[in-house]
């Protein structure tokens, strides 16, 4: 029996990130990781649209900054219960994602991505500008944390975790099953040929539609969780910067890939931790990185390893074959 | 009969790429429409499968008016095409390729994805097998695994006819279907064509291929500069005058 599957590697990823905070030495990896998380789930809702349904939206930061000041502003200002909050925000992510959707889906292409990216920036600014309700750049402070469940709370760096991890999970279990499906197997007609997916029936603009909003969701989602967490949120986390760092994640570690949103995430933000010594020049590293991966693994690490994983079970196959091949002509 | 296009007209500005076009569709049969290149075709399959809205005009479909329908309905009631460049998604098998064909034909929605639910997994193995029938009929079971990037053109082609197999068609129209395929695989395909009909299929397919065509079509259309300039059996066709000038110019007795 093989002991290297992918089910035991899964069990023992699961493993470790379940017992992470008794591994890790201090509080800082455990944030670290813990945002990390967040922003692969963000990074998961951009796939589903970018990867799957083949419309690259450059708006999802400011999708993420509408479900973070959402949270903010809801438990701030109107002081609500967190976890009615915490839906709150996603919901209305997703009202205004529906609206946005609607006009952005009628472009295709590089115009829906340069669409979007004026969408994006259009948050920023009324995030930014609109002082009466956001604080402006101040910002907005004094977010709680995530409120009690009965006896569980959530004041400790590791409870966090686990609550984050849990978010993340469930968001992967939803993007597997979606891609598993039929529904999943509609948005890669979609992305491969809109022409040829309304000709055996597709409905384009509904299936476009419930994934644009879908993806906003979980880029809403990630934004409140990330105001629950930091407690302070600025107009910056809207801002086109964080948008491109998103995309960053992405594509290092594999567009239109199951895994590569939490690969490219977890690689780069560890990375990026670690040569924090090198200040802006970092990009001097990230440049060259991401143009070598783009042209060498369009489909980034992830689609790099199921390539290698192919490549070696082709060569098994026709060794298999050419071995019958003898033993029929010996016989 | 099962399409009739009446007065069928597409204009892009000054130009009236189909022109006032009547043309009548009996179930059972297999039509062709021929012309030089330019005259049109393409275009009037695009009017019927809802690709262009007709400038004026419309297509009727077992007496139901269709005009204004968007493509993807119509397929759902039953009209199927492929494409004259085959766009089947390289990286994934023939088999995936083909099992979204089917898709039209079923209900589940993205709750049933999240939730795993019973209705789902149904139409999940009703797809697989309807494109698994879909392959046996253009004859790709064999290939039903294979990577769509490693297989011949011929086999793309093929696949192509096996997706719009899958949506469960009444008519199936084929753009140029024979194009960039030897004479062997050629004669093939019009075996296919050919079994596919008797099936109870009806069919109706642009072609260039002359040879193909007369032994192929029962009826045929020539298109020429959007206008229909002759219809009528192969033989007919081949002693047509304004046939034969349309494809060589000049007078016919030249």
């Amino acid at each position: 029996m093989r002991i290297v599957t992918k089910r035991n590697g899964l069990i023992a990823l699961l493993i470790l990130a379940f017992s992470f905070p008794y591994i890790a030495q201090n509080d800082y990896y455990l944030h670290m990781l813990t945002l990390s998380f967040i922003w692969a789930i963000a990074v998961y809702g951009i796939n589903l649209l970018s990867g799957y349904t083949g419309y690259l939206s450059l708006a999802h930061a400011g999708f993420f900054a509408i479900g973070a000041y959402s949270l903010g502003l809801l438990t701030v200002k109107a002081e609500m219960n967190f976890w009615l909050a915490l839906a709150g925000a996603c919901v209305i992510t997703c009202v205004i994602g529906l609206l946005i959707g609607l006009i952005a889906l009628r472009t295709k292409e590089h115009f829906f991505a340069i669409y979007t990216l004026c969408v994006g920036y259009i948050i920023y600014l009324v995030i930014d500008k609109w002082e009466g309700l956001t604080e402006g750049v101040r910002g907005l402070i004094g977010i709680p944390a995530p409120g009690s469940i009965g006896p569980i709370t959530f004041d400790t760096a590791a409870s966090q975790y686990y609550l984050v991890l849990l978010f993340l999970l469930a968001v992967i279990v939803i993007m597997y099953r979606i891609i598993h499906s039929l529904t999943g197997r509609t948005y890669i007609a979609i992305r491969n040929s809109e022409d040829l997916a309304r000709t055996i029936g597709i409905s384009t603009m509904k299936n476009k539609l419930t994934a644009f909003v879908l993806s906003t969701f979980f880029a809403g989602l990630a934004g409140a969780l990330y105001a629950s967490f930091i407690r302070f949120i600025g107009p910056d986390i809207g801002s086109t910067a964080i948008m491109f760092d998103l995309l960053m994640y992405l594509l290092v570690g594999g567009i239109g890939t199951l895994s590569g949103p939490l690969v490219g995430t977890l690689l780069l933000v560890i990375l990026s931790q670690n040569l924090q010594f090198l200040q802006k020049y970092r990009m001097l590293i990230f440049g060259p990185l991401l143009t070598l991966i783009i042209i060498f693994y369009p489909r980034g690490l992830a689609g790099a390893a199921f390539e290698w994983q192919r490549k070696r079970r082709d060569k098994k196959l026709s060794m298999v074959r050419a071995d019958m091949h003898m033993k029929a002509e010996e016989g | 009969m099962l399409i009739e296009t009446k007065n069928l007209t597409k204009r892009f500005g000054g130009l009236a790429a189909v022109n006032s076009v009547d043309f009548i569709i009996e179930k059972g049969r297999i039509n062709a429409i021929i012309g030089p290149n330019g005259a049109g075709k393409s275009t009037f399959f695009n009017l019927i499968s809802g690709f262009h809205r007709p400038s004026s005009g419309s297509v009727f479909f077992n007496g139901m008016d269709i005009t204004k329908l968007p493509a993807n309905e119509i397929a759902a009631l039953g009209i199927s095409r492929t494409f004259q460049s085959t766009s089947l998604f390289d990286q994934s098998t023939v088999l995936d390729n083909v099992i979204i064909g089917h898709r039209l034909r079923t209900k589940s929605n993205l709750a049933d994805a999240i939730f795993r639910t019973k209705r789902l997994k149904r139409e999940e193995m009703a797809c697989r097998e309807k494109a698994m029938e879909a392959l046996g009929v253009v004859g790709l079971t064999k290939a039903a695994d294979k990577i769509v990037a490693g297989i011949s053109q011929e086999e793309k082609k093929r696949t192509a006819i096996a997706l719009a197999l899958a949506t469960e068609p009444e008519i199936l129209f084929l753009d140029e279907p024979a194009a960039g395929i030897n004479p062997d695989e050629t004669e093939g395909l019009t075996e296919l064509i050919k079994k596919l009909n008797t099936t109870g299929l009806t069919v109706c397919l642009i072609e260039h291929k002359m040879h193909m065509i007369m032994n192929l079509a029962d009826h045929i259309m020539v298109l020429n500069y959007g206008e229909k300039i002759a219809e009528g059996s192969p033989k007919e066709i081949r002693g047509n005058d304004a046939v034969i000038k349309a494809y060589l110019g000049g007078s016919a007795s030249a």
